[in-house]
């Protein structure tokens, strides 16, 4: 496996992650750069997503690089049968680094170990996301100035959501205070709430959503119908978990929304004027982000 | 019943390996595991055989063959429980509990059907979270997966 691949945000360690940020920091005041001039990165999406997508390769493009891939596996050799292992060693020959995503889990990390170049994994199936955890450091970092002892709210489907748990990991380096808010169906697995307790985390669980005046960031997911058997529990529930900008009242000065979009009712469009609501430009700070892991993965950022 | 006569239920050996203390359901997969369907040596099976410790238990005997410890601790995700009697002239020369290893690769199945193991011709591998209880993680899926859920591959 190459070393620079990030298939997992836990393949980052907390220097990593301060030295990426603040790599991004450097990007988003500067983002045209030559950097990647005469590299080529290939863009493999088994699976299509225009939102990610667009995002590394208007990262490539900004630093100088070249891009070749495809945007939906329909059309590629996939398609008639051909295993990953044979288009990833195919597409090997041709490029300098491989961003992938696809349907199954694991299939990155599959990838980064077929492969002697390095892979950046822009999401398998329900399982890692790194680079949308790295978005959301990044806008935590930089609206509160750190990322340390932070109290930070997760909201809404907390059992399926895999940027919270993500999100989770990754803040575990930094003494958060988490405080848990879900229905009883989505609320945390049990296992992120060990490793907590484990790593001498505090956290609680809530089941409404008030009481929000301690909080440093809201980080709301979306609550979907398909995650419910009882659809009346679903109609009662998205209503409970929707906010509304009356619901900021007594909150932090600081206080930030974070949403990792789209949303569907979770957030209220009351909210989008409140200077509190961060949703949008933390989809912007990707882009910062993507150039930071890129140049890294080609060994392009000095240590 | 007294251990040396419940031994008799089942054909003594000279020499070779005796795996005791099985879980009566998981007999077959321990066959399975070690490849004993393809052995050559002589090999005798008892099963649902009473147990104070385990209710029902299974145990097999292979005559000449002398296992690896990294070839038999391949048994422990299904079988942690097992005993390994290395049976010299009759006599038993060696007790050995399996060894649970920390990573497993090859021997299950990750019960994740969107896992990529479960679409490429590749080995599986999981890394041992917790040994007591046996709980693994797919290396590649993430999935974490309980003794009951384990499957053999
Ligand atoms: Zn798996």
């Amino acid at each position: 496996m190459n070393a620079k691949s990030l298939v997992s945000i836990t393949d980052y360690s907390k220097e990593k992650i301060l030295r990426i940020l603040d790599a991004a920091a450097e990007f988003e005041a500067r983002p045209n750069r030559e950097t990647l001039k005469g590299k080529v990165v290939a863009t493999l999406f088994f699976e299509p997503s225009t939102r990610t997508r667009l995002s590394f390769e208007t990262a490539i493009n900004r630093l100088g690089g070249r891009v070749i891939g495809f945007s939906d596996a329909a059309n590629t050799s996939t398609s008639k049968g051909e295993t990953l292992h044979d288009t990833i060693m195919m597409v090997s020959n041709y490029a300098d680094l491989i961003v992938m995503r696809h349907p199954l889990d694991g299939a990155a990390r599959y990838a980064s170990e077929v492969s002697s170049l390095p892979i950046i994994n822009a999401g398998d199936g329900s399982n890692q996301h790194p680079t949308q955890t790295l978005l959301d450091l990044y806008s935590i970092y930089k609206t509160q100035g750190t990322l340390e002892n932070l109290n930070i709210y997760m909201v809404g489907d907390l059992k399926y959501g895999r940027t919270v748990h993500s999100l989770l990991m990754a803040m575990s380096h930094f003494h958060p205070t988490f405080t848990f808010i879900a229905p009883s169906e989505l609320e945390m697995p049990e296992q992120y709430k060990i490793f907590c307790w484990e790593n001498g985390i505090e956290y609680r669980e809530k089941r409404d959503l008030d009481e929000l005046g301690e909080a440093d960031i809201l980080y709301m997911t979306r609550v979907q119908r398909e995650r419910f058997q009882d659809l009346m529990e679903y109609e009662r529930v998205k209503d409970v978990y929707c906010l509304k900008n009356s619901m900021l009242d007594g909150t932090k000065d600081t206080l930030r929304i974070l949403h990792p979009l789209p949303r569907v009712g979770e957030i209220d469009m009351d909210v989008d004027a409140n200077e509190k609501a961060y949703y949008f430009q933390q989809a912007k700070n990707g882009l910062y982000v993507r150039q930071a892991v890129i140049s890294d993965a080609l060994g392009m950022l000095e240590d | 019943m007294e251990d040396s006569k419940k031994e008799m239920l089942v054909a003594a050996i000279e020499n070779g390996t005796v795996i005791d203390h099985i879980a009566s359901e998981k007999l077959f997969e321990v066959v399975s595991i070690l490849n004993l369907a393809h052995s050559s040596s002589e090999i005798t099976i008892g099963n649902n055989l009473k147990s104070e410790k385990q209710g029902a238990k299974g145990i097999i005997k292979i005559a000449d063959t002398y296992f690896a410890p990294d070839e038999i601790n391949r048994i422990a995700l299904v079988a942690p429980n097992a005993v390994l009697n290395i049976i010299k002239d009759y006599k038993v020369v060696e007790k050995r509990k399996i060894e649970i290893p920390d990573h497993v690769i090859d021997i299950i199945r990750c019960f994740n059907p969107k896992c990529i193991t479960n679409h490429e011709p590749m080995q599986t591998r999981f890394d041992v979270i917790d040994k007591q209880k046996m709980i693994v993680k797919c290396h590649y899926c993430e999935s974490v997966m309980e003794q009951n859920q384990i499957k053999i591959k």
